[in-house]
């Protein structure tokens, strides 16, 4: 059901994790999927991962909502493992068949390759799980802000995310109920070839879309009547601030990450 | 009195290619402080008045005063929109944010308030409404009443004289509409005026004074007493009366001797004990 | 008279295993019997919606039978669509699944899926437009174009037209008018009166459950608390408040009346049926002089 999807959800908490600065967060996550690629080795991969699990009990992010995230993704794991097994070239080959040939080299690339996937998704889902949507799109405005200088819509861009994430459950919601409603009336939405499915999803999406521009409608007055008139002159409930606690954050990230990419250097870089 | 709100001769269609008008010839005015609901079967024009009062539709003949202000002074836009706050049917269509208290500072943020005093206006706002405990949670897991709550402390953090809420418990349970109502007359007894308009005979009978619409005009105005006594005018208008009236025109037909001003169950109660004991 | 609807051990759980798992029903057993008008009532979140979705297979049950017309629902074998077509289900706001270009057509999406034949399908088109009172002008023109009470009435005919043999409506009325609210709701209990069909509403409003419903059936806390007649429900009054229901303003009148000492019955929950007693009442009193009448 639609109920669940849990990449991109947030849970609570009162962790260093969850109060750090989310401009910092959001960087050390980019930072961390840069670090992640380009240290190349198994030792360094190794760390990362620690490194995420040492987090992820700080954050107190419960691990069967790691596994719950990563379910999703295992059928691209195991279709780029296996491409990674069959077409990648070594010296020796461990088994051969028909045209493949599988050899070591492969296999420890395969399997550092979906570990490093893992890692990417799992890594990602700790900054959804730990930063609220809204303080999230806070820091993306915040860090693009020096883009509206040159005339790029920040703050416009910055409403719509916002818009989108208050959004999102209710038209999940009504996509049920209509679907719901339809199934009531004997619509068959989960049988029979590919053109009737599409045909079957008609009686779901006029609905959904003729709802969604009324409300878009109805929000749009109601915004109006509560003085909205673009980003020009508005100030803020929440301020962000680069505290003591993120310095140190920032600290640990950069030591933390250096150390991982050093180890290209001292280990033999795969692939 | 001072006045809220005033329409003069009030006119509007919704396509100036049509003759068709929304509202012909409205005129009716709102004292500060007042607590007004206005009723009418749907297309008699009501939402559309409610429209009137905060610029959101301007007259096409005739004018709208909001205290001094004509709602077709450019200038007055967002003086008007923060004095006359509005409160929409559909809950879930008016809250931007996705967090409460996020949601409440929408209007002070637009209206460029310092950080500071959003704070406290938004935890004012918030602890009028009653919502306050709820100032963390995500609108969509709040229940119809709550998320209607948020939308009033979203409009109060304006800090506005007066509410306009076109229709705000028609998609509300027992309990929700409940809940908003004790909000109304908490905001009443803190001075604020307000215009309900509503399909709930049982609301408009705790207003100051009710006023009727059909077909774009105005054709009753009273006390909830005066307006409830007239049961077969109301019906021609497509309306009803609150069940305790219903019952006093049905004992009045039986020759009893049922005073007309009894529109609610205790008036009822007190009456039938006063006959029967 | 026999079981349309038997419901045994009924439970279901939202989100099982999850922090946010809740028990919607919990243990539910009653049965609806053919041709009865059962008013559901119950407070946002007490169960009744998830109730009603069993009918309509849209749920399966954590555990427990739902057996409709004799036929277990999730027995083996058994095709979960054909139950559909007994049970019509109508949600709330159901103009919010109107999406053909006529009404016409969207009435005809239930038959449709039927696979009914074209003679067969006009004809309940029609006679479906005329339960709700829909004028025929209005079939041919776009659900889109029509005022709220239209497009709902279009949604209803929508289900009626699959003729099915129990109709569930879930708030028909919520959001109209009080002309649309009394007309929608004396057709559909026209439209049972003149096929005997049975029917299941769900509504918030005492004064409608009474005015329409045989049997009241009370949800609380995924459990049933109560369910018989209308009388006897509304008899135990006091107790529906206990559980933050209201009940109709009459009842309240007579709740508020035996309050203060007169001794009154208090199944008293129509308009006529309060005048008679209250009639009753007085002509007793001036039998006996009405000495006591100070005022």
């Amino acid at each position: 059901m639609l109920r669940d999807i849990t990449i991109g959800q947030h849970f609570p908490g009162d962790s260093i994790v969850h109060n750090c600065d989310p401009r910092l967060k959001l960087v050390a996550t980019i930072g961390y999927v840069v670090v992640l690629y380009a240290c190349g080795n198994a030792v360094g991969v190794a760390l990362s991962i620690l490194l995420l699990l040492a987090l992820y009990a700080i954050a107190k992010v419960p691990v069967k909502l790691i596994l719950k995230s990563l379910k999703p993704i295992v059928p691209i794991i195991a279709f780029t493992g296996i491409i990674n097994l069959l077409f990648y070239p070594g010296e020796t080959p461990l088994v051969s068949f028909w045209i493949f040939n599988i050899y070591p080299e492969g296999i420890t690339f395969a399997v550092l390759m979906a570990v490093r996937i893992l890692a990417l998704i799992a890594g990602t889902s700790l900054l959804t799980y730990t930063t609220s949507p809204t303080v999230l799109t806070d820091a993306i405005e915040n860090l693009l802000r020096p883009l509206s200088k040159i005339h790029v819509p920040v703050h416009e861009f910055a409403i719509i995310m916002t818009i989108a994430l208050r959004f999102i459950p209710t038209l999940v919601d009504e996509t049920e109920k209509i679907m719901n409603a339809q199934k009531a009336r004997g619509a068959q939405l989960d049988t029979g070839k590919l053109g009737q499915r599409l045909k079957a999803l008609v009686p779901i999406l006029i609905p959904l879309f003729i709802s969604a521009f009324r409300r878009a409608d109805e929000l749009a007055m109601a915004m109006e009547c509560r003085c909205y008139r673009g980003g020009a002159g508005r100030t803020q409930l929440k301020v962000l601030k680069f505290g003591k606690n993120d310095f140190l954050c920032l600290g640990f990230c950069v030591v933390t990450f250096g150390i991982i990419l050093a180890t290209r250097w001292v280990f033999p870089v795969i692939g | 009195m001072e006045q809220m709100l005033r329409a003069q001769n009030v006119r509007f269609r919704y396509d100036p290619e049509q003759p068709v008008w929304a509202l012909d010839g409205v005129t009716m005015d709102v004292k500060k402080g007042e607590f007004v609901a206005v009723l009418g079967a749907n297309g008699c024009g009501k939402s559309t008045l409610a429209k009137h009062f905060n610029a959101i539709l301007l007259p096409e003949e005739g004018t709208v005063l909001v205290e001094d202000m004509d709602t077709r002074t450019e200038e007055k836009l967002y003086d008007i929109r923060q004095k006359v706050g509005m409160v929409f049917q559909n809950p879930d269509n008016q809250i931007v944010a996705t967090v409460v208290e996020e949601d409440v500072a929408f209007a002070p943020e637009n209206l460029g308030v310092p950080t500071e005093e959003i704070r406290t206006r938004v935890d004012e706002a918030m602890k009028m409404a009653g919502i306050y405990e709820k100032r963390k949670a995500a609108p969509h897991k709040l229940s119809g009443g709550q998320k209607q709550r948020v939308a009033i402390a979203g409009v109060l953090a304006m800090r506005p004289d007066c509410i306009v809420l076109d229709e705000a418990t028609a998609m509300l349970d027992p309990k929700g509409r409940r809940q908003v109502m004790q909000t109304i007359d908490k905001l009443r007894a803190a001075g604020v005026t307000i215009v309900s308009i509503t399909h709930y005979m049982e609301e408009a009978a705790r207003a100051d004074r009710v006023l009727v619409m059909s077909g774009g005009r105005i054709v009753m105005e009273g006390t909830p007493q005066e307006i409830f006594a007239q049961t077969g005018r109301l019906h021609s208008y497509h309306l009803d009366v609150p069940q305790a009236a219903e019952l006093r025109d049905a004992l009045e037909a039986e020759g009893l001797p049922a005073p007309k001003q009894i529109i609610t169950p205790d008036a009822a109660a007190d009456w039938l004990f006063e006959l029967l004991k | 008279m026999s079981d349309i609807i038997r419901v045994e051990h009924l439970s279901y759980v939202y989100n099982p295993g999850m922090p946010d798992e809740t028990k919607a029903l919990d243990d539910v057993s009653f049965a609806i019997q053919e041709g009865d008008f059962v008013g559901v009532i119950g407070s946002t979140g007490s169960g009744k919606s998830t109730l009603i979705s069993h009918f309509n297979g849209l749920n399966r049950p954590t555990s427990g039978k739902i057996f409709v017309d004799g036929r277990d629902m999730w027995a083996q074998g058994e095709d979960l669509r054909s139950f559909r077509f007994l049970v019509g289900l109508v949600f709330q706001y159901p103009e919010y699944q109107l999406f053909e270009e006529t009404c016409a057509k969207d009435i005809a999406f239930g038959p449709k899926n039927m696979g009914l034949d074209d003679a067969e399908i006009t004809r309940r088109v029609k006679e479906a437009a005329e339960f709700t009172g829909l004028d025929a002008a209005l079939l041919e023109r776009s659900p889109f174009e029509l005022s709220g009470g239209q497009k709902r009435r279009v949604a209803i005919a929508g289900v009626m037209a699959m003729e099915p043999r129990i109709l569930v409506l879930d708030e028909p009325a919520a959001g109209l008018d009080p002309e649309g609210r009394d007309t929608i709701l004396s057709q559909i209990k026209a439209y049972h009166e003149k096929t005997g069909v049975t029917v299941v509403l769900v509504s918030h409003s005492m004064e409608d459950i009474a005015k329409y419903a045989n049997r009241v059936l009370v949800m609380h806390h995924a459990k049933v608390a109560m369910y018989d007649t209308v009388e006897n429900v509304f008899a135990r009054a006091p107790e529906l408040l206990e559980l933050g229901l209201s009940v109709p303003q009459v009842t309240q009148i007579f709740l508020k009346l035996r309050q203060k000492g007169l001794d009154i019955p208090i199944d008293v929950y129509t308009v006529p049926y309060a005048v008679k007693v209250i009639r009753r009442l007085w002509q007793e009193k001036q039998r006996k002089g009405g000495g006591s009448n100070a005022s």
